[in-house]
């Protein structure tokens, strides 16, 4: 009994926990490090990822969405809104093509559910919001970055072709 | 009744039934596409195909009658065999775009694909493409789709009555077209619509607007004629998107007229009024609902008490719902006020119609098919009340014979046995002659003015009159010409006077989608509310036009195209000093007229009731909530009443209103309908006062086209651009444009005593000579007056 009170005695003035635990510090001060210094660096993304959405078009400039509304029907967090009429060309579009990303969830259904391959789920995992409002991703911003993206979206959807 | 069994279920049935029809009346559910209830048999499609014992192959359910002891398998393999066979092959050359086409989700090959289709197709050869016709502004085709299932075709020649759409070549050739290039013009098909199991027909106004599986139906009735369609409202928000029959078998079976298909289209219409206005000092201000109301009732206030109530007209719709023709009369009648009509076209009241009946019809619209004789007195039944048209057609199917009195030769879709086609003027005398042919001494002539006493009758009206007395069940249709004609009252009498001799019975087709409902609601000078006496009669429809009031009360119409004369009724309203439209819409020559305009809500927007021809009490809620501050006229009333402190305004919902009439017209003795020989004969005698015995000179002849009736049609664009309506302007007989000269590149000027108009003209070939076509024009005169023609000297 008074030997534990003397070996307590001891360890707390000698401050041996702090020396146990610093020597797992000292351990891992000399090994590789495993921070991501985000934004300089990222972690590697699957060519799968459900970022930001995206609306494509067809190689001759022509918007690939039809309007046919299967997403918005899909949608389980009614996240889309699709207003669809006859183009003067007599063709069916969206006349209106709203995701609120604060309601969407990145199921990833919406994508599954297009028969043109419009809407896509990209790479995009870092964005912000401003002002009130710019969660509603238009169709004029979606098509915008379908244009800018599309090389990389076409790449992923390629890589993962075969296991669908 | 026979025993057979279905699917190891034991039914008896009658004898000579399909299998199709005794699985759907058991609820067992069959396959189809070709089968359709109201259409002949084809079985072309063979999708129905059942197994049925001891039958070496399946048989097609659609075409195969029921036997004794018959065991039929609707879920055996071999009929699940067959069925998905037949699917395979439906769908090689199907397109597969239910992505963007308007019947996915809808669809019936959808979803027996769903049930019976592959998940892949086994043939890579290419799709049969089929170009599309432009078939007129209602329907659109992608014919790509069409599965060759013929119920289009079908509709055509069984129910429409007129063959435009049909099937050319044969095999994978076959194509559904128009036999001559052109529209289809039935004023019935857009019911291809609906018959059409893929598609192939859609509606072209609805194009790619919505999903079937965004919109909600909601229950209606069609407000445009005096059939009373039951519809549904296809809604998404609070927009209608489309609408379509809701099956009614004693109403309108499963079919609906164009123009209760595609009148919601007025509904988004920029001339609706969406917040109340005041004229103030000549300039218009949007207002609130209260100052608004308060402005009214003010100012109807000053005209009856400086002035005498008598000094208030009120005009309403006849397609104004129960409740509001109720509420308007006991307000006005409340303020002292009797002058209320809703009869807008009528040009002849000399005749008083005396206590309302319950039904204009003498019986239900189907018994109309077991009719053997019809004689249509001025009516173009099938443009004027489409849905009635077709049980004649029915009834002709079956052996009727229809003889027609009409001053232009129009086009049936029926065969007519007898075509009077005579001068309008002369319409009283050929029914003399009918009269006469059947009975010489018929105690109606001794009332009658010399001038048909004295008629002998022509070979036609005796083979009229020899048609009539044939017949078993003989039953003679006003329509809305004679209804309107100046010697309204005489053609009524001497129609009574030939049901009598036939032991017929008479009709009335009057316009509007509750005109019983508004004579039974006391919408009238002359009769209150279920036919109750007044101390003193008001004013009618005309009389308040002759005789201008001070203030009038306008209840969803506009003058210049529902009233018979229009020019007057637009000058006394310029000149009164307080004008209030309650309207939907707002147009040009009202912001003119008006002092106060109310919103009112849209007939899919309120609730009420209407009364159609054959007495129905039909009852519908609003479906969609008013735009903008536009409000039910019932509540509107309601709050004008309450503002005036008249008593027993204290309704809550339109059904209160209803109820009240309701007991009203059960406690009076209104009668269930006007038997022949009512009329008050008194005054027949001083029809020949007014009457032009010489025929010379160019008479109007007026007539309402189909798609300008109400203010809902006339702002429907895709009715607008109908072949039907193009039958506008001025149309003259040949022999008018020989004598005249008529120079087609310019436009003619009508004149009818002070009021002139000019207006491009072309030949009808259905009118008689003599005779001035006009549609329901602005700023004439008497619809069935005198008119004089000139075309200006071209330079």
């Amino acid at each position: 009994m008074v030997l534990k009170r003397l070996k307590h005695f001891i360890k707390s003035f000698t401050l041996w926990e702090l020396l146990k635990g610093l020597r797992l510090t000292g351990r891992v001060l000399f090994d590789k490090k495993s921070t991501i210094q985000f934004p300089d660096e990222t972690t590697p993304q699957s060519a799968r990822f459900r970022g930001v959405h995206a609306l494509r078009r067809y190689e001759n400039g022509e918007e690939r969405c039809i309007a046919c509304k299967l997403c918005e029907a899909v949608c389980p967090a009614l996240a889309i809104t699709i207003d669809s009429d006859q183009r003067e060309d007599g063709s069916r579009r969206t006349t209106r093509y709203d995701i609120d990303l604060f309601k969407c969830i990145y199921c990833g259904m919406c994508e599954e559910s297009c028969p043109v391959d419009a809407i896509v789920e990209t790479g995009i995992a870092n964005y912000h919001f401003e002002e009130r409002g710019e969660n509603i991703m238009t169709k004029e911003k979606l098509l915008a970055i379908g244009d800018r993206y599309e090389k990389q979206i076409a790449a992923d959807r390629k890589q993962d072709a075969p296991y669908r | 009744m026979i025993n057979i069994e279905i699917d190891g279920k034991k039914l008896s049935v009658e004898p000579g039934e399909m299998i199709i029809e005794v699985a759907d009346k058991a609820g067992i559910a069959i396959p189809r596409f070709c089968y359709h209830k109201k259409l002949s048999i084809a079985a072309n499609c063979r999708m129905c195909l059942v197994e049925v014992e001891n039958a070496p192959k399946p048989l097609p359910a659609c075409a195969t009658p029921v036997g004794e002891g018959m065991k039929v398998y609707t879920q055996s393999e071999k009929t699940i065999e067959a069925q998905k066979s037949v699917m395979e092959f439906l769908l090689i050359n199907h397109p597969l775009d239910c992505p963007i086409c308007d019947q996915g989700g809808e669809c019936e090959l959808q979803d027996v694909a769903m049930g019976y289709g592959e998940g892949v197709s086994r043939f890579t050869e290419g799709k049969r493409t089929v170009k599309d016709k432009d078939i007129g502004p209602l329907i659109a085709t992608e014919l790509t789709r069409c599965i060759h299932c013929t119920r289009c075709v079908r509709f055509g020649e069984e129910v429409a009555g007129i063959q435009e759409l049909g099937a050319v070549q044969r095999g994978e050739h076959m194509k559904i077209a128009t036999y001559i290039e052109g529209s289809v013009d039935s004023e019935l098909s857009g019911n291809v619509i609906d018959l059409c199991p893929v598609g192939a027909l859609t509606s072209k106004p609805f194009r790619f607007s919505a999903r079937a599986w965004e919109m909600q139906q909601r229950p209606t009735i069609a407000p445009h004629d005096g059939v009373g369609s039951h519809l549904y409202l296809h809604v998404m928000g609070n927009q209608v998107k489309r609408v379509v029959p809701r099956e009614a078998e004693a109403i309108n079976e499963t079919w609906i007229a164009d123009r209760d298909r595609y009148s919601y289209e007025s509904l988004h219409h920029a001339d609706r009024v969406t917040k109340p206005l005041v004229k103030q000092e000549g300039v218009w201000k949007e207002t609130d609902w209260s100052q608004a109301l308060e402005v009214v009732a003010k100012q109807l206030n000053i005209i009856a008490k400086n002035d005498g109530a008598d000094q208030i007209g009120c005009l309403a719709s006849p397609s104004a719902t129960l409740e509001e023709h109720y509420l308007l009369q006991k307000w006005l009648r409340a303020l002292g006020c009797q002058n209320i009509d809703h009869r807008l076209r009528k040009t002849d009241f000399r005749v008083k119609e005396q206590a309302p009946q319950s039904a204009a019809l003498p019986c239900e619209f189907t018994d109309v098919e077991y009719y053997d004789r019809f004689l249509l007195i001025g009516s173009y039944l099938r443009k004027d009340i489409p849905m009635l048209n077709h049980r004649v057609r029915k009834a002709v199917m079956l052996g009727a014979e229809v003889s027609v009195l009409n001053p232009v030769d129009y086009d049936f879709n029926f065969d007519v046995a007898h075509a009077l086609i005579s001068d309008v003027r002369l319409l009283s005398t050929q029914l003399a002659g009918i009269l006469k042919a059947l009975s010489a001494n018929a105690p109606l002539f001794s009332t009658l003015p010399d001038y048909l006493r004295q008629v002998s009758p022509d070979p036609a009206q005796q083979a009229v009159a020899d048609s009539l007395k044939a017949g078993e069940k003989v039953m003679l249709f006003l329509g809305s010409l004679a209804l309107h004609h100046p010697e309204a009252g005489l053609l009524k009498a001497l129609a009574e006077g030939i049901a009598k001799e036939t032991s017929g019975e008479l009709a009335f087709l009057h316009e509007g989608a509750n005109a019983v409902g508004a004579r039974l609601a006391g919408a009238m000078p002359h009769v209150g509310a279920a036919g109750s006496a007044l101390p003193t009669p008001g004013l009618d429809a005309a009389a308040m036009t002759h005789a201008p009031r001070k203030a009038y009360v306008l209840h969803q119409i506009e003058p210049e195209w529902d009233c018979a004369y229009s020019a007057q009724t637009l000058q006394a309203l310029e000149q009164a000093e307080f004008v209030v439209a309650l309207n939907t819409f707002q147009s040009d020559t009202m912001l003119d007229y008006a002092d106060v305009i109310l919103p009112a809500a849209a007939f899919t927007e309120t609730s009420g009731t209407y009364v159609n021809l054959a007495g129905h009490w039909q009852s519908f809620e609003g479906a969609v909530v008013p735009q903008g501050e536009a409000r039910p006229a019932w509540k509107i009333l309601r709050v004008l009443a309450n503002l005036h402190d008249v008593e027993g305004f204290d309704y809550t919902a339109s059904t209160e209103v209803r109820d009240e009439l309701k007991q009203q017209v059960e406690e009076s003795a209104a009668q269930s309908h006007e038997v022949a020989g009512q009329t008050d004969t008194s005054s027949l005698k001083s029809y020949s006062a007014s009457r032009d015995n010489t025929q010379q000179g160019l008479v109007r002849l007026t007539e309402t086209p189909l798609y300008r009736t109400d203010a809902f049609v006339r702002r429907s664009p895709a009715l607008q651009q109908t072949t039907d309506n193009q039958r506008t302007g001025v149309r003259v007989s040949r022999q008018v444009a020989e004598q005249y000269k008529l120079d087609p590149a310019h436009p003619v000027t009508l004149q009818q005593g002070d009021y002139s108009v000019s207006l491009p003209w072309q030949v009808d070939e259905a009118l008689p000579g003599n005779h001035v076509w006009t549609a329901g024009v602005a700023g004439l005169g008497a619809p069935f007056g005198a008119i004089e023609l000139t075309q200006g000297k071209v330079s």
